[in-house]
């Protein structure tokens, strides 16, 4: 017993030491500078943040966007999943890398994107949603609709199709087969995508700011604003609190209904078949869904071929040339790929840790306590604000032997912390999924440890692993928030050098950022399909 | 376990794609930044300089690697945020700082680094004009680089064509006439923003919340950030805006010059506030007499000149030659509105919350 929990132990110190080292110092050193006041914790101040109206308002419009947010991803993604995953059509494949897209978007782009669609002058201007919680949420829905796509996808594309068709056989209509079979073999393909584009949708920022002007704000944007132009560390850090109450809170209830009675993951797959005549609800819901999707890239395009008044490729063009500074966005984009390979392999690394320690079939009830806190604690990046983050390195990681804050794999690292909570999620179900008996059946037959982890894990994990290497690149090559906050060298991401066109005055530049971020989302697209075909060969050994 | 399946995997695909995964990694290990070191060279003998400044830092390369030439020094340059996160960031780390210079550092926030320490004394000679633009007290520690205004802006084509006379002062943007016609980036989220708040604090004193009520119910519109009042809501944005009034910089009609050699725009040059950013010496630099000679390189003609093109401020120097569209279309306003920068320092807080509760009433 004390063996197995060493061995657990030894296993999670390298995940816990990169967590520890990049986000609980950096984050609790900039808590106590906003708590810590005279050698004490300054507790009339807290409760005087805590009482202010402004953060009353500020926490309930967080709350109650994200969720909605969140059902509006849901609802979109579900059919989206079973129309990408489960049917066989031509384009499917580009299709589902080609949702991935508005993930990897600057927020900057998207709202500014949105707002032309939604403003006075724009097509849908009429709606008169300009500058309305309906926009903001549209757009939560417009980012996040991608990861529920892919994770329930995945998880269905896996589905041992023979219950649904037993149950469909006696005489259960689609619907009820969908409703008392189908969904809750997903639930925790579900559970896990809601809760991470919950927190997703809870923390964002750019696009908020965007689009809710300033009527509307989040904790997040609060915490931007505290921090970086009034410098109230102190409200900062007791809503930077409240952020980590509410995201410790949504993760026990979500592992409460992520456990089901039996996991087990079956190794039939489930090929994909045509569209039939039942399908036509999906297929229309998942056309609805593109249509939705695609129109504020629509209006990224047809402005990005728009220069000087007249149409044609100056945008593009313009892409090579170098401003005055000499950096141009070809150069952003090698750096941002860059950036996204150390990113994901970061975020691969210490998440195959962490599932592997979080999903072993544990022996007693203290061990699972401790494995399943081990699971939530990863989550946790996605809870704090990326300026808190990002000031905390500065002050915390300033001396040796972690004198890191000028290291150019600061931002890889930050990045990966943003990524890994989706990796875990993505792995940890999969893995959970493996019958035990199966590796001691194996062992038992003379395999070792390694032969073991090839034969028994390797072909589940598999494709799960390139759809998480997927996300975190997507995720790398979009971030932009704890990217700008850190110091680093004057080098920008293609995110970044985006930011700084908008910034300039001039139409050519407003052209010229929108080429690049056409650009950035052509290259996702571009990389999510090789990886897409990477896993073709496991497929076919099934 | 009846989902058993019938056959057995066969080891061979997964080999070749352990294999493939072997070659791919080593492939993309390529790519890493890990080979980079970012850290200063300790061996090479010469010392570096680090200048921490903003996102929108930028000059030409060659002009860097002339103050490489000149002294000896290898500049860093480190760039994050915007000019409130940097001040902050200064304030945060004031007893070890990040790097030698700080550049950036507007008028705004100018007075909260000084209080909190962050900059060292530091001998540089100011170039002819820039006096007029330094620091009521602090001159020896921040000096004034580059300088800008926060001016209205108006498409002047869509009030020829209504036969409107166009805006020209604050007064007038509350008058009927002007309704639903004017953008404004929001003052707790922008700094053009912020300076237009200040422009109207300037000129009404303590009714400028009357003023921004005003304002609203004349159908103002707030934007999170410029880029968006600009390009999505003014009328000369390139887009499909609807709003002739936007509040800008006095360097933007250089910006909108059409084809027949003349811009669209203008800005109003009585409803402007000044924006200068400054340049520092920070204390506990690890290198402060190249720290110097670099603040000092910041106000060389040569870098003076680079200013409109590479960072679309205006020089402090005078005598640098503009480029010819800004000398003939950004005209300065000659007498602006200013505060004093403490003043801003201490009382930020409070316009912020009042001016944030007027706007969202």
């Amino acid at each position: 017993m004390t063996r197995r929990l060493a061995a657990l132990a030894l296993l999670a110190a390298v995940p816990l030491a990169v967590l520890g080292v990049f986000f609980v110092l950096p984050v609790s050193g900039m808590l106590a500078q906003g708590l810590w006041v005279d050698g004490h914790v300054d507790l009339r101040g807290v409760l005087e943040v805590l009482a202010r109206p402004r953060v009353h308002r500020v926490v309930w419009f967080t709350v109650w966007s994200a969720a909605a947010g969140t059902l509006c991803a849901l609802l979109l993604g579900l059919p989206a999943a079973y129309t990408l995953y489960r049917l066989s059509f031509p384009g499917a494949r580009l299709l589902r890398a080609a949702m991935l897209v508005p993930f990897v978007l600057p927020t900057v782009v998207v709202g500014v994107a949105f707002r032309q669609l939604l403003g006075r002058g724009g097509p849908l201007g009429p709606l008169g949603l300009d500058g309305t919680p309906v926009a903001i949420i549209a757009a939560l829905a417009f980012f996040n609709v991608a990861v529920v796509v892919r994770a329930v996808g995945t998880a269905w594309e896996s589905l041992d199709p023979r219950p649904a068709e037993a149950a469909a056989a006696l005489g259960a209509t689609p619907a009820q087969v969908l409703w008392t079979v189908t969904l809750p073999a997903l639930r925790p393909a579900l559970v896990a995508a809601a809760s991470v584009v919950f927190l997703f949708c809870a923390t964002a920022f750019g696009v908020v700011l965007t689009l809710g002007g300033l009527r509307y704000a989040t904790v997040e944007t609060e915490i931007y604003l505290l921090t970086t132009n009034l410098l109230d560390l102190q409200a900062a850090a007791v809503l930077s609190l409240v952020q980590l109450g509410v995201v410790v809170g949504l993760l026990l209830v979500g592992q409460r209904l992520r456990s089901v009675p039996d996991p087990t993951q079956h190794r039939v797959v489930a090929r994909p078949r045509r569209p039939r005549r039942g399908d036509v609800p999906a297929l229309v819901a998942t056309g609805l869904l593109l249509v939705l999707v695609g129109a504020p890239l629509l209006t990224l395009v047809t402005g990005s071929l728009h220069r000087e008044g007249a149409w044609g490729l100056g945008n593009y063009t313009a892409l090579g040339r170098p401003d005055a500074a000499g950096t141009t966005a070809t150069g952003a984009l090698v750096t941002s790929l860059r950036t996204a390979v150390d990113a994901t392999w970061m975020a691969l690394a210490c998440g195959l840790l962490v599932a592997a320690v979080a999903t072993r079939r544990s022996r007693s009830r203290t061990e699972r306590r401790v494995r399943s806190t081990l699971d939530g604690l990863f989550m946790l990046p996605l809870g704090v604000s990326a300026v808190t983050l990002g000031f905390g390195f500065l002050i915390t990681l300033d001396h040796p032997p972690l004198d890191l804050r000028e290291s150019p794999l600061l931002v890889p690292v930050a990045q990966a912390l943003v990524a890994l909570p989706l990796v875990v999620r993505t792995l940890t179900p999969v893995l959970g999924g493996i019958d035990d008996r199966q590796r001691q059946a194996a062992a038992s037959l003379g395999a070792s440890p390694w032969r073991v982890l090839v034969t028994v894990d390797l072909p589940v994990l598999w494709k799960p692993l390139l759809a998480a290497a997927g996300f975190a690149l997507a995720v790398s090559l979009g971030e932009f928030g704890a990217t700008s906050f850190l110091v680093r060298e004057d080098r920008p991401t293609l995110p970044v050098a985006i930011y700084r066109l908008l910034g300039h005055p001039g139409t050519t530049n407003y052209g010229t950022a929108l080429a690049a971020s056409v650009l950035l989302a052509g290259t996702t697209v571009v990389v999510m399909l090789a990886v897409e075909r990477l896993r073709v060969p496991s497929v076919g050994a099934m | 376990m009846t989902a058993w399946p019938a056959r057995r995997p066969r080891p061979g695909p997964h080999r070749t794609a352990l294999l493939g995964c072997a070659v791919l990694s080593v492939a993309l290990a390529g790519c890493s930044l890990l080979g980079e070191d970012g850290s200063p060279d300790a061996s090479g003998g010469t010392d570096t300089v680090v200048l921490v400044t903003h996102d929108s830092f930028a000059l030409p390369q060659q002009l860097l690697r002339e103050f490489e030439s000149q002294t000896g020094d290898r500049l860093r340059v480190l760039a994050s945020g915007d000019a409130g996160a940097l001040t902050n960031k200064l304030v945060l780390t004031r007893d070890d700082p990040v790097g030698d210079v700080a550049f950036g550092v507007d008028n705004t926030f100018a007075s909260r680094a000084l209080d909190a320490g962050v900059f060292a004394t530091a001998a540089v000679d100011l170039p002819p004009g820039a006096a007029a633009y330094a620091l009521p007290d602090g001159t020896d520690r921040l000096v004034p680089v580059d300088t800008g205004d926060v001016c209205v802006n108006i498409d002047t084509g869509w009030f020829a064509d209504r036969d409107l006379a166009p805006p020209a002062t604050l007064d007038d943007l509350v008058r009927p006439a002007y309704r639903d016609l004017l953008v404004t980036p929001g003052a707790s989220t922008s700094s053009p923003g912020l300076a237009f708040l200040l422009s109207t604090i300037a000129e009404y004193g303590d009714r400028w919340p009357d003023y921004w009520a005003e304002l609203m119910d004349n159908g103002a519109a707030l934007t999170a950030g410029w880029s968006d009042a600009y390009y999505v809501d003014f009328t000369q944005g390139g887009q499909d805006g609807t709003r002739p009034i936007v509040v800008s910089y006095d360097s933007s009609p250089a910006f909108t010059v059409g084809d027949d050699g003349r811009s669209t725009t203008r800005a109003l040059l009585d409803t402007c506030f000044r924006q200068v950013e400054y340049a520092g010496v920070l204390a506990g630099a690890a290198n402060p007499e190249a720290a110097r000679d670099l603040v000092q390189f910041l106000l060389s003609p040569q870098v003076q000149a680079a200013l409109p093109e590479s960072m679309y401020v205006f020089p402090v120097r005078s005598g640098v030659d503009l480029p010819a569209s800004w000398a003939r279309f950004a005209p300065r306003p000659t007498a602006p509105y200013t505060l004093d920068p403490a003043d801003i320092s201490a009382h930020r807080d409070e316009w912020l919350t009042t001016w944030t509760e007027v706007t969202t009433r």
